[in-house]
């Protein structure tokens, strides 16, 4: 079965290729009955099957990994979740007492604040989300137009990747409030709830010249409240201006042209070739900002404290499967919403 | 109805001028060009200002000195600028060390991440095997699914980690708590800071690049291995900067899994800075919050100046690798 191919030539690494490229050849050619074995036995195979075994050679760190660490977890965390559990600091073990729902029922009927993070956290992230993705977007197709400075321009609106994540996320934030109002920040705060500071913009006048025009209350309210998250909105789009951006280059030129030559306007440019254009990107978008807004919400703090300050271990547990069962049942409707009105080019 | 405005001479020049249909659409659509560049960059401008206005404040507060500190009417421009919140911060943080193995841990986990995620992205890429759409579809589970969700089973696993008895019989305990190592180890499985996102960039690089490179390189006799390395590797250049961007910054900004695994303050300078203001308060007897602040301040200038400039050296790269890297599939 084994056909050895002598090695005559001098230099060993050289012949080393030079052989394998003979086997290859050979193996596409004669496709072995029994290629059970591993090449260990010098059972033939056909490119394909080694193929298929180097594929899987590439992927194993991952597929070992994700055993190792993801599914494992995912079914630990569920334990956990259902069981009263008692971990010995020093050694790191622990014991499991099976008490079934009783976490769960605790979380949503006797735990003071839980459910109310729970939902502020959402109705962040649904104010967010839409206004994130629309942002990003608008900002995408100005930057991606030529004009003088763009190079700067895209500098610094990728500089939020940077700055937005982990601790420095925090002292940002205190010091946009402190811009937003002089030098001291506890007078600034002061003023900015107030709605009227020395340097801070009179909120209350514009909202009530809002309802004046006749707006539908809940509509004035969102408004406001995006507008005074728009540093959080800015800083939290940098990704999703990049995935525009990416995805506005992708758009064929000949389109563009065609639209031009039919004689169409700006504006129906954008809605008839764009924006369909960039449809399937911006499920994308929307999926990694409820992704993103969950990882540094206030119910993943809560959970991280439940669990390492009062070592309430199954209790935070519940919280953090609940809360992840929560953002795929969001992330799963809307994507099915907006998969029905996605246009796939490809 | 004639105005008076209308005989001033400029004015009746430039009313004959716009008799002339042709002229007048030109010059109405120069107009309309400058407006719209005028908006276009004062909306550029105006986000840029809210982008960029924390560092500055930050900046600022970092060179101010106490009589600054204390003036409300100063902004933006301290009268009289002082470094000393700069030698404080350097001192008490031990700027150099923790900087330096931050940067060795960072650097590491980033090498590991660029080296494993580019491979297996490669092997989705470009091979075909059984069940490779399920594992694929697994990759994106680990994207969507948030990392909090597993902390708690990730602590206990590597509170009690102890394979063949090597970590205790080094250590005289089980567990890797308190080093860095279980950020190596998850790197080391692609299951690291955000590897599946970095993986599903890496897939679709390589799946956009022509397949004849590897045909010939085939040809010529390199096995796959030395294909991925040598020829597919050097290929996806924007991918890689991209990916190391990305890497580098939020492993050198990450706190979750910092204190998650308990990593030291001395390793882990985004975990220092957070407890800076009450270190140097109790330290050096700085009891006005407003002063604190600004060492923390410079803290944080310090921090974030090396990951600024990582990013403003790659940044020309990384935005074409951004661009080309079809982060989009």
């Amino acid at each position: 079965m084994s056909e050895e191919i002598k090695v005559t030539t001098k230099s060993p690494s050289e012949n080393d290729l030079v052989q394998r490229n003979d086997k290859d050849i050979i193996q596409t050619e004669i496709v072995s009955g029994d290629n059970k074995k591993t090449h260990r036995k010098r059972v033939r195979m056909s490119l394909t099957h080694r193929r298929m075994i180097v594929g899987y050679v590439f992927i194993l760190p991952w597929l070992i990994g994700f055993f190792m660490f993801y599914v494992r977890s995912v079914i630990l965390a569920g334990r956990f979740s259902m069981s009263l559990m008692d971990m010995d600091a020093n050694a790191g073990g622990y014991t499991l007492k099976f008490i079934g729902l009783e976490n769960y029922i605790k979380a949503f009927r006797e735990h003071a604040t839980f459910k109310q993070v729970l939902t502020t956290s959402l109705t962040n992230m649904l104010v967010d989300v839409p206004l994130i993705t629309f942002f990003s977007l608008f900002m995408a197709i100005l930057l991606n137009k030529k004009f003088k400075g763009r190079a700067v321009f895209r500098a610094i609106f990728f500089l939020p990747i940077i700055l937005n994540s982990g601790a420095i996320s925090e002292m940002m934030a205190l010091a946009q409030a402190m811009m937003n109002g002089g030098i001291t920040p506890t007078a600034s705060e002061l003023s900015s709830s107030a709605g009227s500071g020395v340097l801070a913009f009179d909120i209350d006048y514009l909202i009530s010249m809002f309802m004046n025009l006749g707006l539908p209350a809940r509509f004035v309210n969102y408004l406001s409240s995006a507008v005074s998250r728009i540093n959080e909105i800015i800083s939290a789009s940098g990704v999703q201006i990049i995935i525009f951006i990416a995805a506005l280059q992708s758009i064929p030129g000949s389109m563009y042209e065609v639209a031009k030559i039919e004689g169409a306007t700006g504006y129906e440019t954008f809605w008839k070739v764009t924006f369909p254009m960039v449809m399937p990107h911006i499920i994308t978008n929307v999926v990694y900002t409820i992704v993103d807004s969950f990882t540094d919400s206030a119910v993943v703090d809560l959970a991280h404290d439940t669990m390492f300050k009062t070592f309430n271990w199954g209790l935070g547990s519940a919280f953090t499967i609940i809360s992840t069962i929560v953002t795929c049942a969001i992330l799963g409707i809307v994507v099915f919403l907006l998969q029905k009105r996605t246009f796939y080019y490809n | 109805m004639k105005t008076t405005a209308l005989k001033v001479p400029l004015f009746t020049k430039a009313r004959d001028y716009l008799r002339d249909p042709l002229k007048k659409k030109i010059a109405l659509n120069s107009l309309k060009e400058i407006l719209i560049t005028v908006l276009k960059y004062s909306i550029l401008i105006g986000v840029s200002y809210v982008i960029v206005s924390p560092v500055i404040g930050m900046f600022v507060n970092s060179i101010s000195s106490d009589a600054d500190a204390y003036n409300p009417m100063m902004f933006i421009l301290p009268k009289y600028p002082t470094l000393e919140r700069y030698r404080l911060a350097i001192l008490r943080l031990d700027y150099w060390e923790t900087l330096t193995k931050t940067m060795l841990y960072s650097v590491t986990v980033t090498f590991l991440q660029l080296f494993i995620c580019s491979m297996v992205g490669y092997g989705f890429a470009r091979f075909k095997f059984p069940l490779k759409k399920l594992w694929f579809g697994c990759v994106i589970f680990t994207i969507i699914i948030p990392t909090h969700s597993i902390m708690l089973p990730l602590y206990v696993y590597f509170k009690q980690f102890d394979i063949f008895g090597i970590v205790s019989s080094l250590q005289g305990k089980t567990g890797l708590m308190g080093t860095v190592i279980p950020m190596y180890v998850l790197s080391l499985f692609a299951c690291g800071l955000r590897s599946g996102l970095f993986i599903y960039i890496f897939n679709q690089f390589f799946r956009g690049l022509p397949k004849e490179i590897e045909e010939a390189a085939f040809v010529d006799g390199a096995n796959m291995f030395y294909t991925y390395f040598r020829i597919m590797l050097v290929n996806a250049m924007p991918a890689v900067i991209t990916v190391t961007v990305f890497s580098f910054v939020w492993q050198f900004n990450d706190v979750f899994y910092a204190k998650l695994f308990l990593m030291p303050d001395t390793t882990v300078i985004s975990k220092r800075i957070a407890s800076l203001q009450k270190f140097i308060a109790n330290e050096d007897n700085i009891l006005s919050i407003t002063l604190q602040e600004l060492y923390r301040d410079a803290g944080a200038i310090l921090v974030i100046a090396p990951v600024v400039i990582v990013y403003l050296l790659l940044q020309k790269n990384f935005i074409e690798g951004v661009e080309r890297s079809g982060i989009v599939g």
